[in-house]
């Protein structure tokens, strides 16, 4: 089933939620809302689910107005973030639920609701937990389950608030990959919303970013990633070197060491700030070489198979990071305290004194 | 474990051996003087003459007619509060409205007030000099010195404790599972019976026990509004009162008996809800099924994390 929102508007008393979000997600997808906390996003997620009522604008699930349609009749499963099992309940009864509760005509026989239950409890893989009790599972079982419970009723949408956010890192990991496959043997519309990118990147088809209410960008986690569209996503998406400069004839100058020639797009004497990701940097040792920007070395780590190198600037004392495979780190005998030069492969632009949720105009030089 | 248990275990909180019984000498010393002598004084005294004048005292019509008052009034007022404390709890607990911090304090307005007050507060209203006396007069409805104003009075007084034990528990459970449970079809009813009760059972019936307690027992409010009427409007607490100053003692403490005997299964009934109560808390779980041993070594893990 395809869901659309169009011009939701959400306040709480003064605090605006919501501001005017229109969003598609077409059948069969699997996408992230991803934003900071208070960005509006599980807000979205329950006005789809219709546990809350937007201030304005419409729902349409399958293309039909379901803005005023209650909840029972979305056919919308629901994963939220501390599961919300039901504690006095067996995992079975937990999961047979939905199935229980529908109106005699429609309810499926107890043999029927066993095998089903079953089913679902084979698909994620905890059979043999029936008879527990939500409180006698880890975490990571009762998100499962939670799951389960939620696709009993055979729902045409699934809606998952932070489905991994109360779990410890190397669950998440596990239940990322586990959700992902689940996804593609199923092929329900699925929503699910993080503040964690690389759950976002490495999950979804799609992620849409949000902040202050409103989406900032969306797109396929490749494409999000490698050309953001403001400085909000640059630095959402990932760890960032910040380049404070002016543009001087066609150029980004910061401080006295020229970083691109590549600002055609921009006004003259504009300041702007460059973004770089730490592999977008590279070091040059040679004592001669003019391009780039003075560093001096402050830590070099090994990180497994990437170094990675901090630096401090020589002229205005800024925080650079350096990604690199450690086979290069030694190669260039990289020691603390060593003053070289940073040259950028790849940078971007945006202009300077735009707050960062106005989304700017931004123009980029790749 | 429980924290007492791990206080004595370590040397670094554990207190020596005097400080433990006398500490525990005065607790129970206390609770001897004021709390048990008088107890045992109550069926010691009602026991003085032998059985056969203990129970002639208490199948005498107006004792008999005294144990059906009070029963009656617990059995309408119990009931009610218990509908209007899962209701105002309800309110409280799972939705946002003008006016609802004075609503909680309403609600404690009965522990507040002292119950010869509200006695009088319905004699004001309903009595014959009264607001709604003269209009009640006309239509020969009787409610001061009459079974209504015993049962308004009671209500008032025991109103409190049903809301009061659902209220927090129900705030701190917050509306997830009802979310939950709605999401997945059920429907307002389904959600109530399935969800919500089961989650407040506990708790449900600790305040049930609580109010049914006071309603027995009640005095002040009830001698106010009941007239005193042998046979009539006399509960059990009003009668021990009649009969004691009649000079009565035997009869007075064989009556008085039975309230103190009633307090006691009240109490063992509460005792049991409790520890109901508590051993579901960390497992979460109903009464239907044990516990596996495996879990059990779980929850105390949890237990001592937290």
């Amino acid at each position: 089933m395809s869901i659309v929102v169009r011009n939701i508007n959400k306040r709480f008393g003064d605090f605006v939620a919501l501001d005017d979000v229109s969003l598609d997600f077409p059948e069969g997808e699997l996408v992230a809302l991803l934003g900071p906390s208070g960005c509006g996003k599980t807000t979205l997620l329950r006005i789809i689910a219709g546990l809350e009522q937007a201030d304005g604008g419409t729902v349409l699930l399958e293309g039909r107005d379901a803005t005023h349609s209650h909840v029972r009749e979305r056919q919308v499963g629901f994963v939220f973030q501390h599961y919300a099992l039901f504690k006095h309940m067996s995992v079975f009864d937990n999961v047979a639920f939905g199935l229980r509760m529908k109106p005699r005509g429609e309810r499926p026989t107890e043999k029927r609701i066993q095998e089903k239950v079953h089913e679902l409890l084979s698909l994620v893989q905890l059979d043999w937990l029936a008879d527990r009790f939500p409180s006698q599972l880890s975490g990571g079982q009762r998100q499962r389950i939670a799951l389960a419970r939620a696709l009993a009723v055979e729902p045409q949408v699934l809606l998952l608030d932070e489905p991994f956010g109360a779990l410890d890192a190397k669950v998440r990991k596990e239940l990322r990959r586990w959700l992902r496959k689940l996804h593609e043997e199923l092929h329900v519309t699925s929503i699910f919303v993080t503040h964690d990118q690389e759950e976002a990147l490495e999950v979804a088809d799609r992620v849409v970013l949000m902040n202050h209410g409103k989406v900032e960008q969306q797109g396929a986690p490749e494409q999000v990633y490698n050309h953001p569209a403001s400085p909000f996503v640059y630095g959402f998406l990932g760890s960032v070197n910040l380049f404070h400069g002016r543009v001087e004839e066609g150029g980004v100058q910061v401080g006295s060491a020229r970083l691109s020639d590549e600002a055609a797009d921009f006004d003259e004497g504009v300041d702007v700030v460059a973004y770089a990701r730490p592999h977008e940097l590279s070091i040059v040792t040679d004592a001669d070489a003019r391009d780039g920007i003075a560093a001096r070395i402050t830590r070099v780590l090994f990180l497994g198979g990437n170094g990675r190198v901090e630096l401090e600037g020589v002229e205005q004392g800024q925080h650079f990071e350096v990604e690199l495979p450690s086979s290069a780190v030694q190669k260039l005998g990289l020691i603390q305290g060593q003053q070289v030069r940073l040259v950028p492969s790849r940078l971007r632009l945006f202009e300077k004194n735009k707050a960062p949720q106005d989304a700017p105009r931004s123009r980029g030089t790749a | 474990m429980s924290t007492s248990s791990r206080y004595e275990r370590s040397a670094a909180t554990r207190e020596s051996k005097w400080v433990k019984y006398t500490i525990l000498g005065v607790g129970l010393g206390y609770f001897g003087l004021f709390i048990l002598m008088p107890l045992i004084a109550v069926f010691f005294e009602a026991l003085r003459r032998g059985w056969a004048p203990y129970f002639a005292a208490i199948i005498e019509p107006d004792a008999l007619s005294a144990i059906r008052l009070t029963l009656t009034v617990a059995l309408v007022s119990v009931p009610l509060n218990l509908l209007f404390g899962i209701a105002a709890a309800w309110l409280i607990a799972k939705f946002e409205f003008r006016g609802k911090q004075l609503l909680l304090t309403f609600i404690d307005l009965p522990f507040s007030v002292s119950p010869v007050i509200v006695g009088l507060m319905y004699v004001l209203l309903f009595g014959a000099n009264g607001w709604f006396g003269a209009w009640l007069t006309q239509h020969d409805l009787h409610i001061i010195f009459a079974l209504p104003g015993i049962l308004l009075a009671t209500i008032f007084v025991t109103f409190p404790f049903v809301a009061r034990e659902l209220i927090p528990l129900m705030q701190a459970q917050g509306r997830e599972e009802e979310e939950a449970a709605v999401v997945l079809g059920a429907n307002g009813w389904q959600v109530f019976w399935h969800v919500t009760l089961p989650n407040i059972r506990w708790a449900l019936l600790y305040g049930v026990i609580l109010s049914n307690a006071r309603a027995m027992g009640e005095f002040g409010a009830v001698s106010v509004v009941s007239g005193k009427i042998r046979g009539a409007t006399n509960t059990l607490p009003l009668q021990v009162e009649i009969l004691y100053n009649e000079y009565n003692f035997a009869a007075a403490f064989a009556v008085a008996s039975l309230l103190a005997l009633l307090a006691l299964v009240t109490l063992v009934i509460k005792t049991w809800v409790e520890h109901r109560a508590q051993r579901n808390r960390p497992a979460g779980q109903g009464m239907e099924r044990p516990t596996p041993a495996p879990a059990a070594t779980l929850i105390s893990k949890q237990e001592q994390a937290a």
